[in-house]
């Protein structure tokens, strides 16, 4: 936390350059690739499936009943109706993996 | 549905591509994923969801069992978002418009 790096934001491009260099595909080819996967992934979602990607994580979907929320700016009461929430699970693999990057530059 | 389902899934759309170039398109995005959150980055996919981290400061805990106080290291956890458009998506709502986290 003493030293900031400057952060960048990986986008879908990122991505998409990555498969180009990695398998030699087009880089159109490479973006829809990489379009496919987010959308088989959401689609087994929808479809109530349970996402396993083994050493990164699970991505599964939870019914949440219906609630009564406020609106933290007025204070009114408004029902929150059931809905479904994605929730991702880090692996154990990714979890270490982040630590240790970050235990090594704290020392 | 598993990595490996998942891989199949795209060798049956894609059948140009050998089943190992597709294994390497799918590891070569979950691992550019993981090594931009060990830099401590942001991977922002819009309509799916943003993964990032979040640091959790040292502090001191206790064992619940025997009610000794432990001190807990800080640590670094990954977190992610859903995007808009994917949520409304799990509830039935089709949201091509709009704009998404």
């Amino acid at each position: 936390m003493t030293e900031h790096q400057t952060e960048r934001t990986i986008t879908r491009a990122d991505l998409s350059e990555s498969v180009y260099q990695e398998v030699g595909l087009s880089r159109n080819e490479s973006a829809v690739l990489v379009e496919t996967v987010l959308e088989e992934i959401s689609l087994a979602l929808i479809a109530d499936d349970t996402v396993k990607l083994s050493s990164f994580g699970t991505f599964a979907v939870r019914q949440k009943n219906e609630r009564v929320g406020r609106n933290p700016k007025t204070g009114e009461e408004v029902p929150i109706k059931p809905r479904r929430v994605l929730v991702f699970r880090a692996s154990h693999v990714l979890k270490d993996r982040i630590n240790q990057k970050h235990t090594e530059t704290k020392a | 549905m598993t990595r490996s389902d998942l891989v199949q899934k795209l060798a049956e759309k894609n059948p140009h591509l050998m089943q190992k170039d597709v294994e390497r398109i799918v590891n070569t995005i979950f691992e550019e994923i993981t090594v931009a959150l060990t830099r401590g980055d942001r991977v922002e996919l819009r309509g799916f969801g943003a993964f990032s981290i979040k640091k959790r400061e040292a502090r001191s805990g206790r064992n619940p069992r025997t009610g000794e106080t432990v001190s807990v290291a800080g640590k670094t956890v990954p977190f992610f978002k859903t995007g808009k458009q994917l949520r409304d998506r799990l509830n039935g709502k089709d949201a091509s418009d709009g704009d998404d986290d």
